[in-house]
């Protein structure tokens, strides 16, 4: 089995993502540009950060009419495995496979930082190499981070178990602290953190290993 | 076919933090303007678009207003439409 990594124009994290897959873990990849529709043999599929048509109009906002992502519905419907990070996060929102919004940070500065994370994996695939209440680190890069949902929103993802990352120290001023949600299914994470920026010694971290690791069961 | 002109304003929702205006308010007392009790930035979109009837066009704007100008998690919109030709 192979992972997918969509190419949006204006994917920057594309080949990083690529990279800790296949060369730090060994796990095979392929790349899905954003015209294509064929996710046979896939998985899981990642989106990663960037900025996807420059971010016109909205982050993600014209991401989610691009064709791979309609196929991208159906793929996680079924059960397959789906990573949005960063961009790909705000990408999900946009599509719906996420509920909420990420909107410009509190103090409105770009942040490129190591941040602290709380995971709770609860049902979340991705984060079955974690323990409960488990303190990691990962680096985040993003001015559009900080997350919002009305109290209706945010009350069912409490109780669905759904906010399986938070920051330790709120960089962004995100509602409820939250850094990553999960669907209730498990299938489909998006978050703001990079772990693929975490899974080579050199750059400092490993802690992004693990989730990218679950990628292939 | 008729054509319509459409100005279709997208804002935050007032529960939403806006801080490009919070911002814009500070630097706005730097210049000397006080008394601002709110400033809230949006966007406005303008668009031209033919129609056989000004029903349609309106059906058509609300779609693309609802499902792609604004994220209705943290948008409101409202529009203005009027036949140019």
């Amino acid at each position: 089995m192979t992972i997918g990594i969509v190419v949006f124009p204006g994917s920057n994290c594309d080949r990083d993502v690529r990279w800790a897959l296949e060369g730090c873990l060994g796990r095979p990849c392929r790349f899905l540009w954003h015209e294509e529709r064929d996710l046979s043999g896939l998985e899981a599929v990642v989106l990663p950060g960037g900025f996807s048509y420059g971010d016109y109009l909205r982050c993600g906002a014209i991401a989610r009419f691009a064709p791979v992502l309609e196929e991208l519905r159906a793929f996680a419907a079924a059960g397959g495995a789906v990573l949005g990070i960063c961009n790909g996060f705000q990408v999900l929102t946009e599509l719906g496979l996420l509920p909420g919004a990420l909107t410009r940070n509190r103090d409105l500065h770009f942040l490129c930082e190591d941040t602290e994370l709380v995971v709770q994996p609860g049902p979340c695939r991705w984060l079955q190499g974690y323990g409960e209440g488990e303190r990691i680190r990962l680096p985040i890069a993003h001015g559009e981070g900080r997350f919002q949902i009305d109290p209706e929103g945010l009350a069912q993802l409490e109780r669905d178990g759904s906010i399986v990352l938070r920051y330790g120290a709120n960089p962004n001023g995100s509602i409820a602290d939250v850094a990553g949600i999960c669907n209730a299914e498990g299938n489909v994470l998006g978050l703001m953190p990079h772990p693929e920026r975490a899974c080579d010694p050199l750059l400092g971290g490993l802690d992004g290993r693990r989730l990218l690791a679950a990628a292939l069961g | 076919m008729p054509l319509y002109n459409a100005r279709v304003k997208v804002s935050l929702r007032p529960s939403v933090l806006d801080p490009a205006g919070e911002a814009t308010r500070a630097a706005a007392g730097r210049l000397g303007v006080s008394g601002i009790r709110r400033l809230r930035i949006g966007k406005a979109i303008e668009v031209d678009l033919e129609a056989p009837d000004r029903q349609t066009a309106q059906a058509q704007l609300e779609l693309l207003s609802d499902r792609l100008l604004a994220n209705p998690v943290i948008e409101d919109w409202s529009l203005e439409l009027a036949e140019v030709g």
